[in-house]
């Protein structure tokens, strides 16, 4: 039976699709000989944080996106929804840190229909690291798991070549040293709720200031059995500074000695308006 | 220019390793199984507390070293493989098999993974044994040690082991290797976790840092 408009190297095969390396190396190869380099790709540059106290789980995570020494994204999210009571925090490489935690989510929703049972944080974990194991490490995703099942609160570190530790608090990123520090220095088992956001919160902020790849907000993410409390935005520890002084030059400071007005015949072929994030 | 304003910490992209200081020795009746406790990813260490004796099954423990991903990834594995291969049998199975099925993923894989297990535990058959795996061989021994700080008491566990210790002198003869060896390896530290295994079962014990024996240390 033949199907309109489809052939059979179109029908999707599911994964990662490697077509385009061939063409991506011929690609570098030209350009490094003119002397250019290759466009590499975005770290998040990154503080992700993790505890376990009395009631459930805490994530935290920062909100500045790199791209080498330029602020890409001010406040980008770093912690994504698996499962209703099962959130991940994703450092790395911004876009394997995105996609894995979007298949991770799907692939948690089929099983737990399969198996009709709540998503167990193990699961979570097990599927994450045998898919980075599987890719060697070449999927630059470094990743906090958490959340609340039927066996409690648990948080896990999954590491882009598939090894994973479990404890009851955790850093990771580029701010990581700065972030560990902290809860060293801090952490008791069974915090009470307010203690335990103060402590992310305090650790995160040592990664925003002690590390030029974090910056910008303090995001919060606390899973209890009951309720899920995604505070984004939860503190700016860096605000905005304000300018002392007009910089404005009255207009008439310099004379206009000659004025040329030249209309252009412009239509208007199409208006979109895309609103900015600029908070 | 910027390398030096925003240097990356090359953990942030090195592979985890475990580098460590794993023991395994038998006694008459049994075995124990020692390790450290430090992963290391460079020169930061990302999990001071891991426990590296990781069971196989009831009376079937392994030592995990070398890269954490490849070992853990190996001993799920032959988990698995030996809860499917005693449901076969219809019996708890015997330390040879699950060594010869990590022995197989070593050898098959060998340029692909870096890790080293030590596999020991107790069965009916020939009781407490033994067996490392290195790069994909498989002997039997009266005691195994590996890891990075395995190198630093070569001479002490030649010179320390006797054949048919008790249990308690086997505990003690592991600790003892293992403060020396992270004493003096800077890969390995942390806490000492030891795994006693004989025909009643396996115990799991931690010995903190501060309650390890003291030798010489100025």
């Amino acid at each position: 039976t033949a199907v309109l408009g489809l052939k059979n190297a179109d029908t999707p095969t599911g994964g990662f699709s490697f077509e385009n390396t061939r063409r991506n190396a011929v690609l570098e190869a030209n350009l490094s000989e003119k002397g250019y380099s290759a466009p590499n790709a975005r770290k998040t540059g990154t503080t992700i944080a993790g505890l376990i106290f009395k009631d459930g789980v805490i994530l935290g995570a920062d909100t500045r996106a790199t791209d080498d020494m330029v602020v890409a994204d001010k406040n980008c999210m770093k912690i994504h929804y698996i499962a209703p009571k099962i959130y991940c925090c994703g450092a790395g490489v911004a876009a394997d840190a995105e996609v894995t935690t979007q298949m991770m989510s799907s692939n948690v929703e089929l099983h737990s229909l399969s198996t009709g049972r709540p998503p167990l944080v193990a699961m979570v974990t097990r599927q994450l690291k045998q898919m980075l194991f599987r890719y060697q490490g070449h999927i630059g995703s470094s990743l906090i798991v958490g959340g609340v099942d039927v066996n409690g609160p648990q948080l896990y570190s999954v590491y882009p070549h598939g090894s994973y530790d479990k404890l009851p608090f955790l850093t990771m990123g580029s701010g990581a040293a700065s972030a560990v520090s902290v809860f060293e220095d801090r952490y008791k088992p069974n915090m009470e709720l307010e203690e335990a956001k103060q402590l992310v919160r305090d650790a995160i902020t040592a990664g925003i200031f002690c590390d030029l790849g974090s910056g910008s907000n303090v995001d919060l993410c606390v899973i209890t059995e009951k309720t899920v409390d995604y505070l984004r935005g939860y503190d700016q520890p860096v605000q905005k500074g304000l300018r002392e002084g007009t910089y404005r030059y009255k207009p008439g400071t310099t004379a206009v000695l000659t004025k040329t007005v030249t209309p252009l015949p412009l239509d208007v072929v199409d208006e979109s308006v895309q609103v900015m994030d600029t908070e | 220019m910027s390398e030096e304003l925003f240097p990356e910490p090359e953990w942030l992209s090195e592979e985890v390793k475990t580098g460590t200081t794993i023991i395994a020795v038998t006694f008459d009746g049994g075995v124990v199984l020692g390790s450290d406790s430090r992963v290391s990813a460079g020169e930061a260490v990302v999990n001071r507390v891991m426990n590296k004796l990781s069971p196989l099954h009831d009376k079937i423990y392994c030592a995990l070293s070398g890269s954490a991903a490849d070992a853990q990834t190996i001993a799920e594995i032959v988990n698995y493989q030996l809860d499917v291969h005693s449901i076969e049998v219809e019996d708890d199975p015997l330390v040879c098999s699950a060594a010869t099925l990590v022995k197989n993923i070593s050898y098959k894989y060998k340029e692909e993974l870096s890790a080293h297990l030590i596999v020991a535990g107790w069965d009916k058959k020939k009781g407490g044994q033994v067996y490392a795996t290195l790069s994909g061989l498989l002997t039997s021994q009266p005691f195994a040690i590996g890891g990075s700080g395995s190198f630093y008491i070569n001479g002490f566990v030649d010179a320390e082991y006797r054949k048919n210790m008790t249990k308690r002198e086997c505990q003690e003869f592991v600790v003892n290797a293992l403060t020396l060896a992270m004493g003096r390896d800077g890969s390995s530290g942390g806490v000492a976790y030891v795994v006693t295994i004989d025909k009643d079962g396996a115990e799991e014990k931690c010995v903190l840092g501060n309650e390890l024996p003291k030798f010489f240390d100025q």
